[in-house]
């Protein structure tokens, strides 16, 4: 794990924006402001605490678990084919990534291997759902920020991936699709070629937003040097995924930590950003997605043939032992560590979500920023309230 | 101002009176009935690829009496803690500004609701009034969204107010008039460089003047960028968060019809007004023609406006406040100076 950028350069922007800060000077008789839990910047239930003195923030704080659902506890009575239609609804927006990591842990547990097929199919659509899932964040920012052409753009382009990523498991959202030891089907006919020409699509969807939104002059003044996060600071809060990347700190788990998915087999490139501000977060996401674009062509040319399936037994009884895989989810770093007692149902699941941790650096964030700026931030780190409250 | 005529000649002045109360209903409801279909229910769709309202009427046309029939239908709710007076009044205020401005429009040589001298003095005097009722609006719904919008709107439209009047002042100096009326006619009359095919709109001469119009407007306006205080990402909708039914729909038709009717003036100090080049001013058929007129250049204004409020994210507060007091009040009193020195020079 390697900073690139200049670490005494980002702790100097760091203290310059502490300094401007606080003006206690002036302070007068604080409100407090309740952001959510019902709130369009939320998207979804979480609610922000902040205290403020005119439009600026004095402390702001994260009241998550509106929307806890128990899937940790719920895991315990699943077996363990029946889990992955549980953690689908983790990251509702780039689902099938959420089925990844827990079959790769069975797998381990079990010892099999799926075979060379279905793991490059895996990929793809591992790397299918992050396409979908950062899209949308790339208009959703936009819409924050008060202009609301680009989400509507970002949701008229992610059906060309959700269309294909339904052609092949079914579901849009909740594929379902990942098994112990493969996957349920194999491709579709013809789905090959549609899925290069969606990708294309989302090429120039990313070309588009960079003019409408990363071009846009106002963005730039609303995004530049806001929510400024240094890389030993949002390391020491455990952020990952574009959050960390963002800050110059150049470490991808699909690269540096490979485990069951191939992408060390692709010539591709992990994005990093020196300024860790809201626009180097956004930037490093645009990246990110014409990047997995490539990814799935390059997975679509290289597909080798043979079963989907691994040999498995009929009724899956994962053996005694524990096992933790964590995969470089749309949001972040996402692992399960799982322990079986040698059952049909897991002893103990515990779930890492990307965007609890992401979402943690608030309260050090939000102090001294203005209203407006809370969105800004927000959107910027892009959380999922599924992801938070698991 | 000019003689009588076949509409308005052997009328009394009481009838003329109440044709023109009657006009000018029309005027504000037509004019924000048209914006909201043409621009908030079309045209956006088709820049944000959809294909908008269908089904009511031909292409969607009747969707507006749906809409209407919606908000009257839906129960008037007002908050427990509100100032209730203050709550109610608050979106007539806002409301009257815009009849209070779109008195001072002409439309045509004799079709005027009143005929001023300081018509434009007037203006913008009037479309002060609107703050004191988005304050209200923001104080009264105890809401402390509602009250962050309502201060910043405040801000925002006192800050922009000086641009936009400075911007005006411009045109002044050059037609030497403040009747509304008698711009146009200085438009119509005067000349290019000796040529006078299309007479002389300002826009011509007052670029600048019109630019700087342009971007108050949309500030005075509140729509993106300068739509901090509605900032639905933020604040919901700022000081109208607590409104429902036909209030909402008060300031909805507020802020369409306030659209129109500051196009409308920006349309009468820069363009041209009502006055179609090669026909005689005083011509009678321009009573008819000259509405028409009107309202296309302020389709055509509005479109810019609504063009900028779908594509651009939005300032923050105090980006907004240093554009206005860095950028664009220099840039409008340097504009009057060199208007002045203009003026005097030839």
């Amino acid at each position: 794990m390697t900073a690139i950028s200049d670490r005494e350069k980002l702790s100097y922007i760091a203290a310059q924006a502490a300094d401007a800060r606080l003006n206690l000077e002036l302070e007068t008789e604080g409100m407090t402001l309740n952001l959510g839990p019902q709130h369009p910047a939320t998207h979804g239930t979480l609610r922000i605490i902040a205290k403020l003195d005119g439009e600026q923030v004095i402390s702001a704080e994260p009241v998550m678990g509106y929307m806890h659902r128990g899937y940790e506890k719920l895991a315990e009575v699943r077996t363990y084919p029946q889990v992955t239609a549980l953690v689908n609804r983790i990251d509702w927006v780039g689902s099938f990534a959420n089925e990844v990591p827990f079959i790769l842990a069975a797998e381990k547990l079990m010892e099999v291997e799926a075979p060379p097929r279905a793991q490059w199919i895996r990929t793809t659509l591992f790397e299918m759902s992050r396409v979908a899932n950062i899209s949308l964040f790339l208009g959703d920012m936009a819409l924050q920020l008060g202009a609301t052409t680009p989400a509507f753009f970002a949701f008229r382009d992610r059906e060309h991936v959700l269309n294909q990523i339904e052609a092949v498991t079914g579901g849009r959202f909740h594929p379902n699709f990942d098994r112990i030891g493969g996957l349920k089907d194999d491709l579709p006919a013809g789905w090959i070629t549609e899925t290069k020409r969606a990708m294309r699509k989302m090429r120039q969807f990313c070309e588009e937003m960079e003019q409408l939104v990363l071009g846009n002059e106002i963005f730039a003044a609303r995004s530049r040097g806001i929510g400024v996060i240094p890389a030993d600071i949002g390391l020491s809060y455990g952020l990952s995924g574009a959050n960390i990347r963002s800050s110059g700190v150049d470490w991808d788990s699909r690269r540096d930590n490979p485990c069951g998915l191939v992408h060390s087999e692709l010539d591709w490139k992990v994005w990093t950003h020196p300024d860790g501000d809201s626009f180097a977060r956004f930037w490093v996401r645009l990246q990110e997605v014409r990047e997995s674009t490539k990814m799935i062509d390059q997975l679509l040319d290289g597909l080798p043939s043979g079963p989907i399936m691994a040999k498995v037994p009929r009724i899956i009884k994962v053996p005694a032992g524990e096992a933790y895989v964590e995969t470089e989810n749309p949001l972040g770093v996402m692992g399960y560590y799982v322990i079986s007692k040698g059952d049909l149902v897991p002893y103990r699941v515990k779930i890492r979500s990307a965007s609890f941790s992401n979402i943690s650096i608030t309260p050090w964030l939000l102090q001294g920023v203005y209203v407006p700026d809370i969105i800004t931030i927000l959107a910027s780190l892009y959380f999922i309230l599924g992801d938070i409250d698991r | 101002m000019i003689d009588a005529t076949l509409l308005f000649g052997e009328l009394a002045y009481w009838q003329q009176t109440s044709l023109r109360v009657v006009g000018g209903l029309t005027a504000v409801l037509l004019i924000a009935g048209t914006l909201v279909y043409v621009h908030l229910f079309k045209l956006v769709s088709f820049m944000q690829s959809r294909l908008g309202p269908m089904e009511a009427g031909p292409f969607g046309s009747l969707q507006l009496l749906a809409e209407v029939g919606k908000f009257l239908q839906k129960e008037d709710i007002f908050p427990r803690k509100a100032d209730k007076f203050v709550f109610a009044a608050a979106p007539f205020v806002v409301l009257m500004s815009t009849f209070l401005l779109v008195v001072v429009v002409p439309g045509g040589p004799d079709a005027w609701f009143i005929d001023s001298d300081i018509g434009v003095y007037l203006a913008m005097a009037v479309s002060s009034i609107s703050v004191i009722g988005i304050l209200m609006a923001g104080w009264g719904s105890a809401s402390k969204y509602s009250l962050l919008g309502g201060l910043r709107a405040t801000g925002q439209l006192i800050a922009y107010e000086l641009p936009l009047i400075l911007a005006v002042v411009g045109v002044v100096i050059q037609a030497g008039t403040m009747n509304m009326q008698l711009i146009v006619y200085a438009q119509a009359d005067g000349a290019i460089f000796g040529w006078g095919g299309i007479g002389n709109p300002y826009i011509l001469t007052q670029g600048v003047g019109f630019l700087l119009f342009m971007i108050a407007m949309q500030a005075e306006l509140t729509q993106t960028p300068f739509d901090m205080p509605i900032a639905e990402s933020e604040l919901v909708t700022g000081y109208m968060t607590e409104y429902s039914g036909m209030r909402f729909l008060l300031f909805f038709i507020g802020e369409f019809a306030t659209a129109g009717v500051f196009s409308a003036i920006a349309a009468v100090l820069f363009l041209g007004g009502w006055y179609i080049p090669g026909i005689d001013p005083d011509d009678n058929i321009m009573n008819v023609l000259g509405p028409i007129v009107m309202l296309t250049k302020i389709v055509g204004l509005t479109f810019l406006v609504f063009w900028f409020r779908f594509t651009f994210p939005r300032f923050r507060e105090d980006q907004l406040q240093k554009l206005a007091w860095k950028v664009l009040i220099p840039l409008a009193l340097a504009n009057i100076m060199v208007t002045g020195i203009l003026k005097v020079a030839f």
